[in-house]
């Protein structure tokens, strides 16, 4: 952090650093979103319960009242869950519990939270549409237990001015409900590279920093500038910052129209560029988008919201939205990848000691083999009622005999075309076996990156070893590009690396053969293949493969670009 | 005491919405109201938690038991509305 200089005679002007994960600039008032609350470490028992009781409910009735206005200036859908929402917050049996609590010598806010604890246990062992009614009940525990303990209700504030969202984290939810014409940017002060938030904001073309020192101390009104490629926050910024940050995104913009079409390298080798989306909302927007289809779409996100496992008509119906906007283009999709990160009411297999190394992806669809059936039998219909070329893919595959299994069901449904995600690394080891199998790979860098390295994506402190230039995760997806070419299968890369202008080359170099990244990224990445030939991408990774660590490869690659590209980044 | 039963209409089961529309009914009658399947341990039909905690499906058989002066005719009413699809509207 530095101080340079006084913008207005005012507000000081600052500087702070943070990692840079979804790319544009911004420049508004900071929002500040409040974390949840928790009850305090051995709080106090009241010396008078029955006031204590008065005083706790009086908060839940608090907590109703303010729902209910905001239901008011809710649509139709989120009024009906805010009403609903507000009725559980008035609810006498909820308040019976919080009066027993207090009665044995609990604090109020451990009281309210050991009272939403039962109710919550009895939602989450009645699972399905009931295990998902416990977010909201957490919710209205939390801003029961803030009004008592008198703190700023958490989540992020109702506000209509166009805003730059502060956070500790954002949790995917929260993101995906974010108002895209409101939040002119995203800074949160955990979260990492690949972290949720950083790829839904760069799915939703938020600029986005994530790592920002200090980032929730930052009062709520302050100015500030932030730029989602280098990272850099500015508080208070000079108008002269403002502006320079326009001018650089004014000469990128006019540099990237001037590319259209196919993706491929300057020599004509034909790369795909394609988008990672979510649901069909995304869809529609990609659709709209000068690319060559979609390489990943995240059947789970499209779950995230449903009340209930979604039935095959249900199914059907949204894959064909999805499929429609992509007539004669490809669509890869994945099948479900839940996991405890991602957690789906109806396809819960328990509490997990690690939910990354857990019954997750197609470990998942091994255990529950009706509901990957299900999705299997939709998507078949709905890539017969549209004219999108569909490709399946499942997730977290590690054995030969697993990518056999799910390529069986896949041609049992009469799907063309079965893959594998290559994110696992004893499957990128053995590409030429597990490819066998099946019709094409998709490396997914993200997962590929956490399992090499052993780091958790989750842990926003243990970024660099998450960082995808790593040489020992580009060392992994060499020996995966060249299983690939051995067993004559396409491999592509669907992990945000792909939206990186000077790794995509480093990629392409190692024989990756389409890209797949948030929409906001193709054109760059467009305009990077286009300075470059096969040869050129094939020196780059060799001098990333040769550095000794990210910064090294970096470096390297930078060096041995073409200014062209160079000069734009 | 007046005893009534009622099957489950809502296609979604007696949750979210129908469950809300109930509790609602229940609170506007001013009566206590237990509800709970034939034989087993009932719930304050007054409570959203309480009712969707029931975890009552589409096509079940509840019991209702209300006590006061127009308890017949206030379970007759919340029969009526158990019986028909609350999520259809």
């Amino acid at each position: 952090m530095s101080t340079i200089g006084v913008a207005d005679g005012s507000a000081v002007t600052e500087v702070r650093q943070g990692v840079g994960v979804s790319p544009g600039s911004a420049y508004g008032p900071v929002v500040q979103v409040a974390a949840p609350v928790q009850p305090p470490q051995n709080e106090e028992a009241p010396a008078d319960p029955a006031a204590a009781s008065e005083a706790a409910i009086a908060s839940f009735m608090h907590v109703a009242e303010d729902l209910e206005a905001r239901s008011a200036r809710a649509d139709d859908t989120a009024r009906d869950v805010l009403k609903a929402t507000a009725m559980i917050a008035r609810d006498r049996a909820l308040h019976r519990a919080v009066t027993k609590h207090l009665g044995e010598g609990n604090g109020p806010a451990t009281a309210i939270n050991l009272a939403i604890d039962e109710f919550a246990a009895k939602f989450e062992a009645l699972g399905g549409y009931f295990a998902e009614r416990v977010t909201d009940l957490r919710d209205i525990g939390s801003r029961a237990m803030a009004h008592v303990l008198g703190r700023p209700a958490p989540g992020v504030p109702p506000f209509s001015v166009p805003s730059i969202i502060l956070a500790e984290d954002l949790a995917p939810a929260e993101t995906a409900t974010l108002d895209r014409s409101l939040v002119l940017g995203i800074v949160t002060r955990a979260g990492g590279r690949t972290s949720h938030t950083a790829i839904l904001a760069a799915q939703m073309g938020i600029p986005a920093v994530v790592q920002l020192p200090g980032a929730t101390e930052i009062p709520a009104g302050t100015p500030i500038s932030l730029d989602g490629d280098t990272g850099e926050v500015v508080l208070n910024p000079d108008p002269e910052v403002v502006t320079n940050q326009r001018l650089r995104r004014e000469r990128r913009a006019a540099a990237l129209a001037e590319v259209s079409g196919p993706g491929s390298t300057q020599d004509g080798h034909p790369i795909a560029l394609l988008a990672n989306i979510g649901g069909a909302k995304d869809a529609e927007l990609a659709g709209a988008e000068d690319l060559e289809g979609v390489g990943l779409f995240r059947t789970e996100f499209v779950f995230l919201s449903a009340a209930h496992a979604p039935t095959l008509e249900e199914q059907t119906a949204i894959y064909s939205r999805v499929f429609a906007p992509f007539d004669g283009r490809r669509v890869v999709v994945r099948t479900l990848d839940a996991g405890a990160d991602k957690p789906l009411a109806f396809a819960n297999l328990g509490e997990e000691e690690n939910p990354a190394l857990g019954r997750r992806g197609l470990r998942l669809s091994q255990a529950k083999p009706e509901l990957l059936e299900t999705q299997l039998q939709a998507l078949a219909a709905a890539a017969r009622a549209t004219g999108a070329d569909v490709r399946v893919m499942a997730p977290m595959v590690a054995t030969i005999a697993e990518a056999r299994w799910f390529a069986e069901r896949v041609r049992a449904n009469g799907l063309p075309k079965a893959g594998v995600m290559i994110e696992v690394p004893a499957a990128a080891l053995r590409s030429a076996q597990v490819l066998a199998e099946v019709d094409f790979g998709s490396l997914g860098t993200n997962d590929l990156a956490q399992y090499t390295m052993a780091a958790d994506r989750m842990e926003g402190e243990l970024s660099e070893l998450l960082d995808p230039w790593q040489p020992g995760v580009l060392d992994v997806i060499a020996a995966a590009a060249t299983g690939a070419k051995h067993a004559g299968k396409p491999l592509g890369v669907c992990g945000e690396s792909a939206g990186d202008p000077l790794l995509a080359l480093v990629l392409v170099g190692l024989g990756v053969t389409s890209l797949s990244m948030a929409t906001s990224k193709i054109r760059g990445v467009r305009l990077a293949l286009k300075t470059h030939t096969l040869e050129h991408c094939e020196r780059l990774a060799a001098a990333a493969l040769a550095a000794e660590d990210p910064e090294g490869a970096r470096a390297a690659v930078r060096a041995a670009a073409t200014p062209e590209l160079v000069a734009l980044l | 005491m007046a005893t009534r039963t009622a099957t489950i209409a809502s296609s979604i089961g007696l949750h979210s919405r129908p469950a809300a529309i109930f509790v609602e009914a229940v609170e506007d009658s001013g009566l206590e109201v237990e509800i709970g399947r034939v034989g087993e341990p009932t719930v304050d039909a007054g409570s959203i938690l309480g009712v969707m905690a029931l975890g009552a499906r589409n096509g079940e058989v509840v019991e209702l038991t209300a006590e006061g002066p127009d308890a017949e005719a206030v379970l007759d009413r919340l029969v009526a509305l158990l019986n028909s699809d609350l999520d259809a509207e």
